[in-house]
């Protein structure tokens, strides 16, 4: 395969490391805000802390992405199904920096500091602010929604041109 | 070898179904504290309650324990609460079987801590799915409630205190107790599993009080005309404690250290107060103190947050707008 038909390396580990940190995240986020047992707090420390990883990741992985060069969808596509496409995957990204920029700033306004694996501590607001609060409260979890029903389409789509299209770009990614 | 496997694999599904209430989340605990009646924009429990400010004056006796910089000798001012059990905002003071005081340090920005006591020192109950079986037999009715503390005999230190419990005339004359265990942790990373309580200074009958909002009104005339202070104390635990079980209180021959004086100056109706924007989860901790795999203490995070989060949401869309406090 020549340069462009695939993913660089680094694409593809930046790719697949965040795809299971992601699912993971939003596997630890919907159990933790339901559950009573011990491990809620631990769960809920680790949630925050991954979730600052997260914002680290994507902004590299942004950095990274401009910096390559993408292999091209399959001529096969017409043009609006391109645009869809690529649409879909900048709405991903603004996804990935929205959940937890909105996690962090939840946090802020409620006055929590984010402690970070133990080795620092993200600042949060001296006087609580409960109407921020609420609004990042529940944005955060209607784009958790929204990143839920991306990732679902992102994923049909992969299958779909694997197995029904049978192209080249879910390979171009493995 | 099979069966072997199979025993392994679901021996724990069984023993988790064997023993213990069915597990409830955070949504059904809220659910069943809010109850039929809604309040939009007031908590879920402790829903009644007034601000109070001051300042916490640290005598240094902890350092050596705990390097949270509160434990310094100085002061660290405060935003608290006094608040009675219940979901009513408008419920009658002296009604309420428990009084409570929590308290918000915003030491810096990476430091805070927050704390909730309570006027009990032990719980019934020792894990949330149970206390959850409890508050539905007080929905419930006496009978109910009698035949729940017959079949959970852990609930017996907790009868001794109720039954023995005087209720004082002033939120200023009453004892608030963590209820639940924590680690201090020193600059060694040395941890000392403690509870606490605010001990107060002053006794105060239960004299002739009628007012539904006799308790606010007392203790904001009591800090009008001056300061009312608590002592800080608290009892460090011995190998044989068991922190994590918060129905048993610990000997009194443990060692006791008085922290400092807790010094209440000022008191402001909650809806104009700061006290009401704050969860006041006992979860929020600063370096130096760390919480305990107490049942109820873990449980206790997800519950707050979940009944914050409702709130919180109502108070967004206006629910509060143009109510003072009463
Ligand atoms: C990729 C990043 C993240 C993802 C995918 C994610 C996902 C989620 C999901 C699915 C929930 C449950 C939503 C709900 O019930 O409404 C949640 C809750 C939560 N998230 Fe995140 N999150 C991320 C980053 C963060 C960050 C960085 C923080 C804070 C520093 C954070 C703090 C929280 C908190 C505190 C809750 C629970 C709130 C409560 O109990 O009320 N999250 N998250
Ligand atoms: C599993 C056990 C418990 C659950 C599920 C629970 C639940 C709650 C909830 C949902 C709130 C309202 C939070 C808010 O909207 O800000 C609350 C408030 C409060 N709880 Fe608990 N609680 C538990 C145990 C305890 C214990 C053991 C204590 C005392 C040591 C305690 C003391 C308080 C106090 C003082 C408040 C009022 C705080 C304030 O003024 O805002 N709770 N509790």
């Amino acid at each position: 395969m020549s340069n462009t038909d695939r993913f660089s390396l680094s694409m593809r580990l930046f790719h697949w490391g965040m795809a299971a940190l992601v699912l993971s995240m939003v596997a630890a986020g919907l159990l933790m805000v339901t559950s009573l047992q011990t491990w809620q707090l631990t769960l809920l420390n680790i949630h925050k802390a991954f979730g600052v990883v997260a914002i680290l990741l994507v902004t590299a992985r942004l950095i990274n992405r401009l910096q390559h060069k993408l292999p091209a969808l399959p001529d096969e596509l017409a043009d609006w199904q391109k645009t869809v496409a690529k649409a879909s995957h900048w709405l991903l990204y603004i996804l990935l920096f929205a959940m937890p920029v909105s996690g962090y700033l939840m946090q802020y306004f409620a006055g929590r500091p984010v402690d970070v694996f133990g080795w620092f501590r993200l600042p949060a607001a001296l006087q609580v602010d409960i109407y921020n609060y609420a609004l990042f409260r529940e944005l955060h979890g209607w784009l958790a929604l929204a990143l839920i029903g991306m990732i679902a389409l992102h994923i049909g789509a992969a299958l779909h041109h694997h197995f029904i299209r049978k192209d080249n770009v879910l390979k171009s990614m493995l | 070898m099979k069966a072997l496997y199979l025993t392994l694999l679901l021996a724990p599904a069984f023993s988790f179904s064997a023993e213990g209430p069915p597990r409830v989340s955070a949504q059904q605990f809220v659910d069943l504290q809010q109850g039929n009646t809604d309040f939009p924009g007031f908590r879920r429990a402790h829903a009644k309650g007034i601000c109070v400010s001051g300042e916490f004056r640290a005598n240094g006796q902890l350092a050596d324990y705990s390097k949270a910089s509160l434990f310094k000798t100085g002061a660290t001012p405060f935003t608290g609460r006094l608040s009675i059990a219940g979901n009513n905002p408008t419920a009658p003071d002296l009604k309420a079987p428990v009084r409570s005081m929590a308290l918000s340090f915003a030491s810096s920005r990476t430091e805070q801590w927050r704390l909730a006591m309570n006027t009990p020192p032990v719980m019934a109950v020792a894990d949330p799915h149970t206390f959850y079986q409890q508050i539905q037999a007080i929905q419930a009715g006496p009978a109910a409630v009698k035949q729940f503390f017959a079949a959970h005999p852990e609930s017996s230190e907790f009868l001794t205190w109720a039954g023995q419990y005087q209720a004082t005339g002033s939120f200023a004359a009453e004892t608030y107790y963590s209820i639940n265990a924590f680690y201090l942790v020193n600059a060694d990373g040395k941890q000392q599993a403690v509870r606490w309580a605010m001990q107060p200074t002053v006794s105060v009958a239960a004299t002739d009080l009628t007012a539904p909002d006799a308790l606010q009104q007392e203790i904001a005339a009591r800090i009008a005309a001056d300061q009312v202070v608590f002592d800080w104390v608290f009892t460090l635990a011995d190998a044989t404690d068991d922190e994590n079980n918060p129905t048993k209180a610990w000997p009194d021959s443990r060692q006791q250290i008085i922290a400092g004086q807790l010094v209440l100056t000022g008191t402001t109706p909650q809806l104009e107060g700061d006290c009401h924007a704050i969860n006041f989860d006992p979860l929020v901790l600063p370096d130096g103190i760390k919480a305990t795999a107490d049942p109820i203490l873990r449980a206790r995070s997800a519950a707050y947050a979940e009944s914050y989060r409702r709130r919180a949401k109502e108070q967004l869309q206006g629910a509060l707008e143009g109510s003072n406090n009463e």
